[in-house]
């Protein structure tokens, strides 16, 4: 919402300066988005060229002596086809900044002549494209006086940035209330519109809505015959330039300056081209308009229209019809001021894509007891600017303004605010804004005024005091303390969020957040793509579904970071997958991908790769080792993980893995990745990658007590011994591990697989497998024999459950 | 020269030529060994008469504990040559470069980083923390929160929607965080006390909006909690979040359907050095957050009665935040996962943000 500081002044008496009203106007509410006070015309004063001599030393210049009002007068050189002795016109002196060429002037020798200022075109004042010749001014210009004020250059404008419940204020008269409620100056009463009318206006209303009467309350429209309508006066034209609108035509001007000067939209139809009388209906499905952006529409009965015999004249409360608009050939002027639903206006607005400053003004809500006063005033507008005689308004429909009660114990604004604002202030405050207040006491009743529709409760009543008395008068009051020291404040579920990102990145990677939505063919990639999860208005086709997995986004991320020339990275992400459209059908997965030889030991060759293992492409294994991270980290019972081999369809069948808890618990998945899906998603390269549902894991069970369990060393030292045993390939080394560390579960403390060996002298389809067991002693030192026996108890486990026989 | 002076000459001249541990041993064997040299002359000890034991018995030891002497002596110094031709031997170049360690290389997304710092200042001051689902009904993203049907301000969200299903609801995407406002209120009986940092969604992007995006909700609802206690804890949060001693903040009465009053928050700053925002200092104002008392309508969407039952609500947008407290100039980098990106602007894995230790290192 734009308007000029002189237009606020018609309303508003105040010597307040434009940045106290500023600050005033933010405070209240009405944030001021942007102020041009249009300093950068102070500059300039009106002057008149004494002499005009040619240039001695160029034909198309010429020598002015220039009269500014003050002191002797200033030689300037000017190109100006029409400068010449006796004219009055707009100078600048040298260190005044010119906006139209972006140019801060300086003393100057132009063909050595010194020039010391210039005589402006309307091009360098940026107040047109006009660079024919200089400014000449009429003789009423005074020598000496600012231009910017003479020419109506100098009335600062105000941007407000208006909040939607704030219908009131899309009228300049509204914000000169709130500002004079505020204590900012008082608001001048408006003129009582005084003129005569002769005759009925001819034309009448019908409305033609049945049941749905609500959605035009109300309709008045007046007849002025015999207007001339030519251009509107200067000062409304500059008016409605300053705030961004093209002046028309007389008729066309008043409406919209009636649009912001009193928030009330109005419709001028040429009387002579409307034919019969006019009613306001529904649209037929299918109905085409031409209207006054000259563009057609097709409308629909969820569009209210106004029509006469010729077919549809107006988008009622949005916008006219070509066919009836007013021009410098009307004679004859219909104008409408009506009342529309709010809602209706939004929702066909919306729909037919119009954005205008009445449908602006309609879906927030118009003053309806402004509708015959606002007739009234465009009226004597209409007498005043284009002469003509009018007849008696036709007011249909309007059943007048119930005003709302709101039940206001006082001490509201304290319980709400604790601010202490005493009641008679309150009070005066809601007068000021025009509220109605009855009743003493504790508790009043107030009574909104016709322009609040937004004001329905006590809590908006308590804003209406606050902001006129001042948000920032309060002074922070700590928050109660629980009078404790704080608890666990989070979830087991946010825990494990925030260990398993710690934990993540603990082994180097990089915590990436990619979008929650992917294409659809990534999408069904990996088991997703239902309808349900399918946006009806995505951005961009490529982000039209709700992701199933974590693992498309970071696998396209690793490509885009390989494409720029880092092929080696480590990456996860922490969030939200999804299964389908309810709350719970919303998963929280810990997933992450290796690309490369991006192992956790490091990327890339380095001198000391022999020693550590680093630059071989990520593996199944990698990723393996990245899951149970998470696992571990989240508290998640290892003893009971079990890992199957193979997992979802994205994954390669024979390199990836399923975790477990239990038949039913899927912990997650790892592995490296089907090609066809790879390849599918356009990534190559080594790849792996995994995802662990926090989601899935049970709760931790309750302890009694923090107390850890009491440890008992063993004073006997531990023993390691060896193993290889030769099974068949297909045989899992976990099998073996199990069957060993099950042989005799309290001196076998740990077991691990130390080498694997497949070879011709095994035989075909044969695999060594050679692991390392750890042994310790509880109660006494092992003698031979004990271990003689521990190990043939092993090497049967191994044989009854693998059928592994030990290498010989 | 006597017998024994010549043994001594010849072991002393020996034990010195020793270059080794191994040939200092064979001197000793030699000489204190079961068939040294002095081992035998000590032998003859027992044969002597008492006056010739007193004169060449004492000789005898005095050579004994001489060469001993002499040889612990040689054998030390050649165990100290040995050590420091094998350090000479073991010496590297220590200029050749190790791998970083992972803690070092790993990263937390600003994002994750920014909630922990919040959940640490709130946590202090009594508030827990709430999540919600992003894919929403209308009802909760909406109609609970006082957005009636069709009103202009469902028009300030550009909402993502989902298809309609049978019965021609459709589903959205939050377009902010505040549905778990009423989600919590249905849940939990006052005193309620969280935060709620999440994502959400708008159908809108440039350098500072993206379709994907972060916000951080408050949520206090008791009997007492009022605009005095907003104020306290947005001022104390801003203090501690931009870790500086004092901020100045503005409010200005502002309008959300589901606040009332409602205000945005303006905090006062220094923007003159470009694009870096100094907090505590200067005289420009930056809009930060939105906050109001919990709109009546809203409290009994949650169940409560608004005439016992009163609160305050605030949002704001977390990757907007950490723009300004980190210095990242475009937001839809952050969902780039570009490395370098990450590298950068990211936080090492033990960077862990408390109050005890300081929110940023």
């Amino acid at each position: 919402m734009k308007f000029t500081l002189s237009w606020l002044k018609d309303h508003l008496e105040t010597d307040a300066p434009l940045e106290q009203i500023c600050e005033r106007l933010t405070a209240i509410g009405l944030e001021v988005e942007h102020v041009d006070d249009k300093a950068a015309y102070k500059p300039f004063v009106i002057a008149k060229v004494l002499t005009a001599e040619k240039h001695p030393q160029a034909d198309k210049l010429k020598v002015l002596m220039v009269d500014t009002g003050m002191g002797a007068p200033i030689q300037v050189v000017c190109g100006a086809p029409n400068a010449r002795t006796g004219l009055v016109g707009a100078f600048a002196a040298p260190g005044a900044y010119v906006p139209g060429i972006d140019v801060t002037l300086s003393v100057g020798t132009i063909r050595g002549v010194e020039s010391r200022g210039m005589m402006c075109s309307e091009k360098e004042l940026d107040m047109s494209d006009n660079h024919d010749g200089i400014i000449d001014l009429p003789d009423d210009a005074q020598v000496g006086q600012s231009f910017a004020a003479y020419a109506g250059l100098d009335d600062p404008i105000i941007e407000i940035n208006l909040t939607p419940n704030r219908p009131d204020c899309t009228s300049i008269y509204g914000i000169a209330r709130d500002l004079a409620a505020s204590g900012l100056g008082t608001l001048k009463a408006p003129k009582a519109p005084a003129f005569t009318v002769s005759g009925e206006t001819p034309v009448k209303v019908k409305l033609d809505l049945g049941e749905d009467a609500h959605l035009c309350p109300g309709f008045a429209l007046r007849l002025v015959r015999g207007v001339n309508n030519g251009p509107s006066p200067r000062w409304m034209q500059q008016r409605l330039i300053a705030i961004g609108l093209r002046p028309i035509n007389a008729l066309v001007d008043i409406t919209n300056y009636m649009t912001f000067d009193q928030g009330r939209p109005l419709h001028v139809f040429d009387a002579a081209k409307v034919k019969g009388d006019l009613v306001v209906r529904r649209a037929v499905e299918g109905e085409k308009v031409l209207a006054l952006d000259t563009r057609e529409y097709t409308l629909s009965p969820a569009n209210v229209v106004i029509s006469d015999d010729n077919g549809i004249e107006s988008i009622g409360g949005i916008m006219g019809g070509e066919h009836s608009g007013c021009d410098e050939n009307t004679v004859d002027v219909l104008i409408e001021s009506a009342l529309w639903d709010p809602m209706n206006i939004a929702k066909s607005g919306r729909a037919l894509g119009i954005i205008t400053d009445a449908r602006y003004r309609f879906e927030r809500g118009v003053d309806p007891e402004y509708m015959v006063p606002g007739l009234e005033r465009a009226t004597e507008l209409v007498l005043d600017l284009c002469g003509g005689t009018a007849a008696k308004a036709d007011v249909t429909g309007y059943a007048g303004y119930t005003p709302k009660q709101v039940e206001f114990p006082v001490s509201e604004v304290q319980r709400l605010t604790g601010l202490t604002v005493g009641a008679e202030e309150s009070i005066a405050t809601l007068k000021n804004l025009g509220f109605g207040v009855s009743g003493s006491g504790e508790t009043v009743s107030v009574s909104v005024p016709s322009w609040r529709p937004d004001v329905d409760g006590k809590a908006d009543l308590v804003e209406e005091v606050l902001r006129m008395h001042g948000v920032d008068k309060i002074a922070p009051a700590p928050l109660e303390s629980h009078g404790a020291v704080s608890g666990k404040i989070l979830t087991t579920l946010q825990i494990r969020t925030r260990v398993a990102k710690r934990a993540l990145a603990s082994r180097g990677m990089l915590e990436a957040v990619t979008w929650s939505f992917i294409s659809k063919a990534q999408a069904e990639l990996f088991g997703g793509g239902k309808p349900a999860l399918s946006l009806a208005n995505p951005i961009a086709a490529d982000m039209s579904d709700m992701r199933p997995s974590l693992l498309p986004g970071l696998l396209t991320a690793a490509q885009r970071n390989a494409d720029k020339g880092f092929g080696d990275v480590a990456i996860f992400e922490v969030s939200g997958t999804y299964e389908n459209d309810t709350p719970s059908g919303q998963r929280r997965v810990a997933g992450g991908i290796r690309r490369g030889n991006a192992s956790m030991a490091g990327a890339g060759r380095s001198w000391s790769n022999s020693l550590k293992g680093g630059g071989k492409p990520v593996d199944v294994f990698d990723a393996k080792a990245d899951a149970i991270a998470v696992l571990e980290a989240c508290g998640v019972p290892m003893g009971n993980v079990q890992f199957e081999a193979g997992g979802p369809s994205w994954y390669h069948p024979g390199r990836s893995g399923t975790i477990k808890l239990g038949p039913k618990i899927v912990l997650g998945h790892f592995g490296e990745f089907h090609p066809k899906v790879l390849e599918a998603l356009d990534v190559s390269g080594a790849l792996a990658g995994f995802e662990v549902y926090l989601d899935a894991m049970p709760e931790p069970k309750k302890k009694a007590t923090r107390t850890k369990p009491a440890l008992e060393l063993s004073p006997f030292q531990a023993v390691k011994r060896d193993f290889a045993f030769v099974v068949d390939k297909s045989v899992e080394a976990g099998a073996i591990l199990k069957a060993a560390s099950t042989a005799d579960r309290k001196l076998v403390t740990g077991v691990n697989v130390f080498d694997i060996f497949e070879g011709a002298s095994l035989g075909e389809g044969r695999k060594s497998v050679a692991i390392e067991v750890t042994i310790q002693p509880v109660e006494r030192t092992l003698t031979d024999e004990d271990f003689e026996a521990l190990t043939g108890k092993i090497i049967a486990n191994v044989a009854k459950t693998t059928g592994g026989v030990l290498r010989g | 020269m006597s017998e024994l002076d010549t043994l001594e000459r010849t072991l002393m001249d020996a034990i010195a030529a020793a270059a080794d541990e191994p040939s200092i041993e064979a001197v000793r064997v030699g000489a204190l060994g079961k068939k040294g040299s002095i081992s035998d002359l000590l032998k003859t000890l027992g044969t002597m008469t008492p006056e010739e034991r007193q004169t060449r018995g004492a000789a005898i030891n005095a050579l004994k504990t001489v060469v001993t002497e002499a040889l612990t002596a040689r054998k030390a110094a050649l165990k100290d040559a040995a050590i420091t031709e094998r350090l000479a031997r073991e010496t590297v170049d220590i200029s050749l470069p190790v791998r970083s360690s992972p803690t070092e290389r790993g990263r937390i997304h600003p994002i994750s980083q920014i909630v922990d710092e919040i959940t640490a200042i709130f946590a202090d001051m009594g508030f827990a923390m709430a999540e919600g689902p992003d894919v929403e009904t209308d009802y909760y993203n909406f109609t609970a929160l006082n957005f009636p049907e069709g009103h202009p301000a469902r028009e300030m969200h550009d909402t993502f929607f989902f298809q309609p299903d049978e019965n021609g609801e459709r589903k959205v995407l939050r377009t902010h965080t505040s549905p778990v406002q009423v989600r919590t209120m249905e849940a939990q009986k006052p005193p309620i006390r969280i935060i709620i940092p999440g994502k959400t969604y708008r159908q809108d992007s440039d350098a500072t909006h993206s379709p994907m995006f972060h916000q951080v909700e408050g949520l206090v609802v008791d009997t007492k909690a009022n605009v005095a206690n907003l104020r306290w804890v947005l001022e104390e949060f801003c203090k501690t979040f931009f870790e500086v001693d004092n901020v100045t903040m503005r409010f200005r009465p502002s309008f959300f359907p589901f606040t009332e009053p409602s205000f945005e928050v303006d905090i006062q700053c220094d923007r003159s050095s470009g694009p870096i925002v100094k907090f505590g200092e200067g005289t420009d104002w930056m809009e930060i957050l939105g906050c109001g008392m919990v709109h009546p309508n809203v409290l009994r969407a949650g169940g409560l009665d608004p005439d016992i039952y009163q609160g305050f609500a605030f949002g704001m947008g977390l990757d907007r935040i950490a723009m300004l407290k980190y210095g990242m100039p475009d937001l839809r980098n952050f969902f780039d996962a570009d490395v370098r990106w990450m590298t950068h602007y990211g936080f090492r894995p033990l960077d862990m943000p408390t109050l005890f230790g300081g929110l940023s290192a």
